[in-house]
């Protein structure tokens, strides 16, 4: 079955330009696919280049950072050579984003129910009483007790977690394709993150909105997500389904990552760091970006840079040696 | 479940830190306005009633969400703000004992590592700066001293010349756990230390913690939200909400026979990295209320699946359940029994 | 295959050393700065070498070589005393400057320390130290001090005086916000459970994170303390004559501004001079040290 992908990055590179002085390189070289209704996640740790690679799909990149090549494709069409106004008419129908601080996210002097309504008002034309109702109905499917008077609210009178439903009902108000969610649970409390995560789960499975989910949570992106982009200092270093990947990683970052968090159903499993530290941007040496901190690295992996490659059926990982350090794992 | 307490000496030690009945509230806004304000409430109860104790050479974690005050406590504890009731008793220190002495028998290491470095005074002031203050060491060790902290920490002697701007952020709390230990502290209060780092460097800390637990004997009061740590980490576990302790008990024990419906709540919302999501017979709905608002009764009752007429009439009090394990569960006895394994749901 | 556990805490080749280091920009590509500095290097050595620039004196009349225009002899022509009007220019950089640079220091101590401690102690000593503030803040800034010289006699002891009573108030609100800000950072906290004492907290570990706002504002201070000796010169409750001073040679000079407008305008231009000066100065140093502050 091969028909276009939902979204289609291909070869992204972001950084920073600026006159007379080399480029910044932050996301170096990142391709992936989202299929419609797919829930992919991208985990990694500050600095890897995860946030900004959601932005860039979202044209919501930061003053200075720009694309540096590469192409973002939705429904088959390049984002970027598309003109200004048509991409701009995505966002909300097409396009949806969450993000990791509600309180900085919803306008802080207008109240919520017009928030939500304002994206149906202006995308889908619906007038100022229609847009209203769709916004109560969608508090209450995000599980908003009593939306009708919530709706007249302010979101400083909202706590976390339902500010956090507001601004899901914002972004899927519209019934987008593509819901872009940038650590969306990260700042909730931990019984809160777990209704959040399941509502997502399950409105997104309702309308088949695809997810692209961005955490440094390992149980969380196992939680939500069902294929895994491993992102480290600006490239994708690992991809398959989560569990496997999980299950059994092939490229020595995982490895690194999944063995240094503890994982509650392994208590008696010593955690075991990465030595060094997260790779300066600025000073990108030559090879392997992870070839400083690796255990099983050879010569030359300091020298030539290793791409996504197929390690095993549904699975990639950047990695000269992966065959030789994870030989004798279970395929 | 295999026993994770690695310290089974701990139990019967002494304690070196224990609070009883503590409360800590604070008044709202101005005297002037909220006696016209009417039906406004004026206080809030951060905490209300704790008893806890931390044994010698253990690591006890303090578990809870926002609004349950384990924050607080851990402040009472190293005496950064003063409780409005109950006793805290500090063994070991001599009756009507200054801010000077108590701050050499409890330390603390904050969660932020970017707020909790002074940025102005470099690595080596602070710490010599702690040491003569103290005489840790006469005069002529001081430096000497500074680079075994250091060293002692995983950071090199030049780290002394250095200011904490140029550190990472995993670095900077192992400066922060140096000064602490400037002092050669009994006690170590560490409030969510690693929460605001990459998980690749919390193992790096918290393997810090567990060598100093062992080479120094040094009891950690820990204060986390993260339970997968908390069970990595302590042999102890005491669970807040709302400004009680619900319930506490050994780790290994809390973890595989949790006895308060709120303990059982959290342990279903960890998400796991091996496994699809828990069975939920405790979904707890809602969020956690602010102290504002304390729920008459037992506390958790709003939010509790199992909640019966009772729950809402009367106020439990930690009552034990088993050998060093007690609730503050009217229905303790009865809870259905923890399933501990996850169940695997289907592919999706 | 089982895992080799990496060691954790073995010192690893970077593990322990710093990442950064310390600056950002090197200072000499501050622009401001360079330019603040260069200007202001230059008033320090005119105001120190004045008298070896000239042969004149700058008191000493000679009434047979009244107001006459630029020459070879006097370069900028001399006043209605025959005095070389160079020279008093040179000479004035530093009446104007000295004073200027005193008169700022009294109220940065007094107005620094009583905002750092109503902000750090805050209760009735903040209360009282700001309505202090709120009082002192109200009244203009050049009527208090005219009046106050009026009152006190001109004079150099009194310029100070005056311009101590009004403008601590600045430095009492700038200083107590930073410290304000400050106390709820996590290392005051640390650093009483260090042990220290509120002075100790104060001093030692707020102090160097507040005073840089404080320095940064007694850049621009000067500026305006120069301004009002100028204008108190101009008013003649200056420096007294023959004291050669910008602002009463402005006084002097304007009576005749038809026929000889450098002798107004020049010493004008000394104070735009001056001015320009210190502001880049104070620009530059805000530069340098705002950045580290954020850490």
């Amino acid at each position: 079955m091969s028909e276009t992908p939902l979204l289609s990055v291909r070869n992204l590179s972001l950084g920073v330009q600026r006159k007379g002085r080399p480029t910044t390189v932050i996301v170096d070289d990142v391709s992936f696919d989202v299929a419609e209704g797919e829930r992919f996640g991208i985990v990694g740790e500050s600095g890897s280049g995860k946030s900004l690679t959601l932005r860039a799909i979202a044209n919501l990149l930061p003053a200075g950072v720009s694309v540096l090549s590469g192409a973002i494709h939705y429904r088959g069409q390049d984002l970027q050579t598309m003109p200004a106004k048509s991409r701009r008419r995505l966002a909300g129908p097409e396009i949806a984003m969450i993000f990791q601080e509600p309180m900085t996210a919803l306008n802080p002097v207008m109240r919520v129910g017009d928030q939500i309504a304002e994206s149906p008002r202006r995308n889908l034309g619906l007038s100022k009483s229609a847009a209203m109702d769709l916004a109560i109905d969608m508090m209450r499917k995000t599980g908003i007790p009593d939306p009708a008077r919530r709706a007249r609210s302010y979101p400083h009178e909202l706590s976390g977690g339902l500010r956090q439903r507001i601004m899901i009902a914002m972004a899927l108000s519209c019934s987008p394709r593509l819901l872009l969610c940038d650590e969306p649970t990260t700042a909730l409390d931990v019984t809160v993150q777990l209704q959040v995560l399941r509502l997502l789960e399950q409105l997104c499975e309702d309308t088949e909105t695809a997810l692209v989910f961005v955490t440094h949570d390992l149980g969380v992106v196992n939680q939500t997500c069902r294929e895994l982009g491993v992102m480290y200092a600006g490239e994708i270093v690992e991809r398959g389904r989560v569990k496997d990947v999980f299950a059994d990683p092939r490229h020595p970052y995982t490895k690194g990552l999944l063995d240094s968090a503890p994982d509650f159903d392994q208590p008696d499993r010593e955690l075991v760091a990465i030595p060094g530290f997260a790779p300066n941007l600025a000073d990108r040496p030559d090879g392997c970006p992870f070839e400083p901190r690796c255990a099983f690295a050879v010569e030359h992996c300091a020298t030539a840079r290793p791409t996504l490659a197929k390690v095993l059926p549904g699975r990639e990982a950047a990695c000269f040696e992966t065959a030789r350090i994870f030989q004798g794992a279970t395929a | 479940m295999t026993d994770v307490t690695a310290h089974p000496e701990v139990t019967g030690q002494p304690a070196v830190l224990r609070v009883a009945n503590i409360s800590k509230e604070y008044q709202l806004g101005h005297g002037l306005f909220s006696r016209f304000g009417g039906a406004q409430k004026t206080s809030l109860k951060a905490l209300d009633g704790v008893d806890l104790e931390l044994r010698r050479g253990e690591v006890l974690a303090l578990v809870g969400e926002s609004g349950s005050g384990k924050s607080t406590l851990a402040k009472i504890l190293v005496g950064a703000l003063n409780p409005t009731g109950g006793d805290l008793h500090e063994l070991g220190l001599a009756e009507g004992a200054g801010r000077k002495e108590r701050s050499r028998r409890v330390q603390m290491v904050f969660q932020d590592p970017y707020s909790s470095l002074n940025p102005r005074i470099s690595v080596g002031s602070m710490l010599a700066g702690l040491l003569r203050l103290h005489r840790v060491v006469p005069p002529g060790e001081v430096r000497a001293e500074s680079i075994r902290l250091l060293n002692r920490v995983g950071l090199q002697e030049d780290a002394l010349s250095a200011y904490p701007s140029q550190f990472s952020g995993g670095q900077r709390q192992r400066l922060a756990i140096a000064r602490a230990l400037a002092v050669r502290p009994d006690v170590l209060v560490a409030d969510e230390p690693v929460s605001a780092l990459d998980v690749s460097v919390q193992a790096t800390i918290l393997e810090l913690f567990k060598s100093l637990q062992d080479e120094l004997g040094l009891s950690i009061l820990f204060v986390a939200h993260n339970l997968a740590v908390v069970q990595h980490l302590s042999q102890r576990v005491a669970v807040m909400y709302l400004g009680r302790i619900v319930e506490t008990a050994d780790t290994a024990e809390i973890f595989s026979n949790p006895r308060h419906p709120y303990t059982r709540a959290l342990i279903d919302s960890i998400p796991r990295m091996s496994a699809d999501s828990v069975t939920d017979q405790f979904e707890v709905e809602g969020e956690p209320p602010s102290p504002i608002n304390v729920p008459s009764g037992c506390r958790f009752h709003p939010r509790c699946p199992v909640a019966v007429d009772r729950c809402r009439t009367e106020d439990p009090g930690l009552s034990p359940v088993g050998p060093g394990h007690a609730s503050a569960c009217l229905l303790a006895a009865e809870l259905p029994a923890y399933q501990g394994e996850p169940e695997l749901k289907e592919e999706r | 295959m089982t895992a080799t556990p990496a060691p954790t805490l073995a010192p690893v080749k970077a593990a322990g050393r710093p990442v950064r280091s310390r600056s950002l920009r090197p200072w000499y590509r501050n622009g401001s700065l360079v330019a603040g500095m260069v200007i202001v290097g230059a008033l320090i050595l005119v105001a120190i070498f004045a008298p070896l620039l000239t042969s004149y004196s700058p008191t000493t009349q000679n009434l047979e070589a009244t107001l006459q225009g630029p020459s070879a002899a006097h370069w900028l022509g001399t006043d209605q005393f025959g005095r070389d009007v160079l020279t008093r220019l040179l000479w004035s950089t530093r009446v104007d400057l000295r004073i200027g640079f005193i008169a700022v220091l009294i109220p940065f101590v007094v107005g620094t320390i009583l905002g750092a401690l109503a902000g750090y102690f805050g209760g009735w000593l903040d209360t009282i130290v700001m309505r202090l503030v709120d009082i002192f803040f109200a009244f203009p800034f050049y009527v208090m001090v005219i009046v106050l010289v009026f009152v006190l006699g001109a004079g150099e002891t009194s310029i100070y005086l005056a311009i101590a009573t009004v403008s601590w108030v600045s430095y009492a609100k700038i200083v107590r916000g930073e410290v304000l800000v400050a106390k709820q950072q996590d290392y005051v906290m640390a650093a009483r459970l260090g042990g220290f004492s509120h002075l100790k907290v104060l001093a030692r570990h707020i102090g160097p994170n507040v005073l840089s706002q404080a320095i940064i504002y007694a850049m621009s201070d000067i500026v305006q303390d120069i301004m009002a000796i100028v204008t108190l010169g101009y008013l003649g409750l200056g420096i007294a004559p023959p004291t050669a001073e910008w602002g009463s040679m402005i006084a002097d000079g304007q009576q005749f501004i038809t026929t000889h407008w450098e002798q107004a305008t020049i010493p004008g231009l000394a104070v735009v001079v001056v001015s320009l000066g210190l502001s880049w100065l104070g620009d530059g140093l805000s530069d340098l040290l705002s950045p580290d502050r954020r850490k």
